[in-house]
């Protein structure tokens, strides 16, 4: 590695220079890290979504029940039992009346005389990672518990985190595709470099050259380009992210798609990367053209 | 990495039953001979003979297709590459189509097998220059081979090939475009090398060469009739 980025004067000079594949390369990095970058955001942005949303989603359901004062208590009972029974939830749990009172406070000051008045049993319920079936249990609990009510109001959210879920999937394999596609086009330079300078390489070879030394040569140009290309690329990426609109609270997803905090450290890695993609696929290229070579 | 290693009979190169043929077709075969260091030959034979394709032996950009060849007492089909490389770092090459690289200055390109073995070239300077000198061609050092005329280019690949003072000196018709006064100065540093203890091989049609190396020096003729390597009658 030592032996790649020390200048060598005499060792870089013995490849012309050439132009054409030169500008090619470093376009390419360029655009590729500018990509990357995106999908690096986008990743990070949908993983913290899924977060958040997942979350929330944990937290709870709740069950309502309004019955008479006599059958309140008898009511509760049945659907926690049901609840217990119920395959996706994880834990489920009567409200006591302090966290009652507590609860409706803000709306009916703290002197609610909740003994007196006919307040609804609150019954919070706790998914598991699965969790269950809304239209199964709003059965059950209708044919034993006729004054109970199912609230999944964050239910609605389940497919959204499944989508972020699945935008992070995506955002990683667009990743891998980007650096697979990189290191492809960087084969395709180096081999078009590699057969543009047969004679060099053959000649090289003949004075007594060996492979690493020939490979070299080529391999310092590459990823010096794919360095270069990925830097212009990545700090052009990172300041259009920069340049979006600032994520708040009631913007949502779209407004949310920028690097948070420590993960703006993430895309610094791409152009290295781009480095070393270039780095091994320049010399797998070379060593195969030089194995062809007497 | 390649250690002295003189052949068994301590013999620079030597060729048993050894035969080369392009895409199946024998060009050359059943050639038996021996060079000891310090020797001087000469190849000759009529063009497309296989003068080249004899010399490309010697240095592995062919290897044999029947028989054996030994370079230094080593087989270049048991060898690395890495091994080849460094075997052909003691043979100079003046190849018959020159091979430079045009992208180079002549100095640059009588320097590359220095380069590419990665000695100091810096610290070779005065050697290079006295050689650019000697060859003729100081005023030449900066320019690039395609500015240079045939001769010209004959020269700085005969200063390629010695620039590392090599022990093996291999010679495809050195003097094809030069004049006979050119041709005499490159016998003569040729000659020269040889008295160092070079072993000299010369692949050339002209026998006013040979006639005149017979002069300074005890030479083996070699002619490639038929296919096959023969030493040269005694009007040579
Ligand atoms: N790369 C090659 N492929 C096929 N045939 C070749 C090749 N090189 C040389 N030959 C043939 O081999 C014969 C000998 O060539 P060469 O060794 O160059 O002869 P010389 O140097 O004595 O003129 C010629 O007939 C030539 O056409
Ligand atoms: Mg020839």
């Amino acid at each position: 590695m030592t032996a790649l980025l020390s200048p060598e004067s005499g060792a870089d000079r013995v490849v012309p220079p050439s132009g054409f594949t030169a500008s090619l390369t470093v376009f390419s990095a360029g655009a590729m890290a500018f990509l990357a970058v995106f999908a690096m955001a986008l990743s990070l942005a949908t993983s913290r979504l899924a977060d958040r949303w997942g979350a929330e989603l944990a937290r709870s359901s709740t069950v309502r029940i309004s019955a008479p004062e006599e059958q309140m208590a008898a009511q509760t009972a049945a659907v926690v039992a049901i609840l217990q029974t119920t395959p996706g939830v994880r834990a489920a749990r009567a409200l006591t009346d302090a966290e009652q009172t507590a609860l409706l406070e803000p709306w009916f000051g703290p002197d609610l005389p909740l003994d007196t008045l006919p307040v609804p049993q609150l019954i919070e319920v706790i998914e598991d990672a699965d969790g269950f079936d809304p239209q199964g249990l709003r059965l059950r609990l209708q044919a034993e518990a006729p004054g109970a009510v199912l609230d999944d109001h964050t239910r609605w959210r389940r497919p959204l985190v499944e989508a972020a879920n699945r935008l992070r999937t995506l955002g990683i394999m667009s990743l891998l595709l980007i650096a697979a596609t990189t290191g492809a086009m960087i084969t395709l330079a180096a081999n078009a470099a590699l057969s543009a300078n047969a004679q060099v390489v053959s000649v090289l070879r003949l004075v007594g050259a060996r492979d690493r030394y020939i490979a070299n040569a080529f391999v310092r140009r590459f990823t010096l380009r794919a360095l270069v290309g990925a830097l212009g690329g990545t700090a052009l990426g990172m300041i259009s992210i920069a340049l979006l609109p600032k994520a708040s609270t009631a913007g949502g997803f779209l407004t949310g798609l920028g690097f948070q905090g420590v993960h703006w450290f993430w895309p610094l890695i791409v152009p290295p990367l781009a480095a070393l993609v270039a780095l091994i696929a320049t010399r797998a290229a070379a060593l195969r053209v030089l194995k062809g070579l007497t | 990495m390649t250690t002295v290693n003189k052949t068994r009979g301590g013999d620079v190169i030597e060729l048993q039953e050894a035969g080369y043929g392009y895409d199946g077709r024998a060009l050359l075969s059943g050639m038996s001979l021996s060079l000891a260091p310090g020797s001087f030959h000469f190849l000759t034979g009529p063009s497309g003979a296989g003068k080249t394709t004899f010399l490309k032996l010697l240095y592995a950009e062919l290897t044999a297709t029947s028989g054996r060849v030994h370079i230094f007492g080593q087989d270049p089909l048991q060898l690395s590459r890495d091994e080849v490389s460094d075997m052909r770092r003691r043979i100079g090459v003046v190849h018959q189509d020159c091979q430079f690289l045009d992208h180079l200055s002549m100095r640059e390109n009588v320097a590359l097998p220095l380069t590419v073995a990665r000695r100091d070239v810096s610290a070779e300077a005065a050697n290079l220059d006295e050689l650019l000198g000697w060859v003729g061609l100081a005023q030449q050092a900066r320019s690039l081979p395609p500015e240079l005329s045939g001769g010209e280019r004959q020269r700085a690949a005969l200063a390629r090939a010695v620039i590392t003072s090599p022990e093996i000196v291999l010679a495809d018709e050195p003097t094809g475009n030069v004049d006979w006064e050119m041709s005499q100065k490159l016998l003569n540093l040729l000659v020269q090398l040889n008295k160092m203890g070079k072993t000299i091989v010369i692949a050339t049609h002209d026998l006013n060469l040979i006639r005149a190396a017979k002069a300074q020096v005890a030479t083996r003729v070699l002619r490639i009739v038929g296919g096959s390597i023969q030493a040269a009658g005694a009007d040579l």
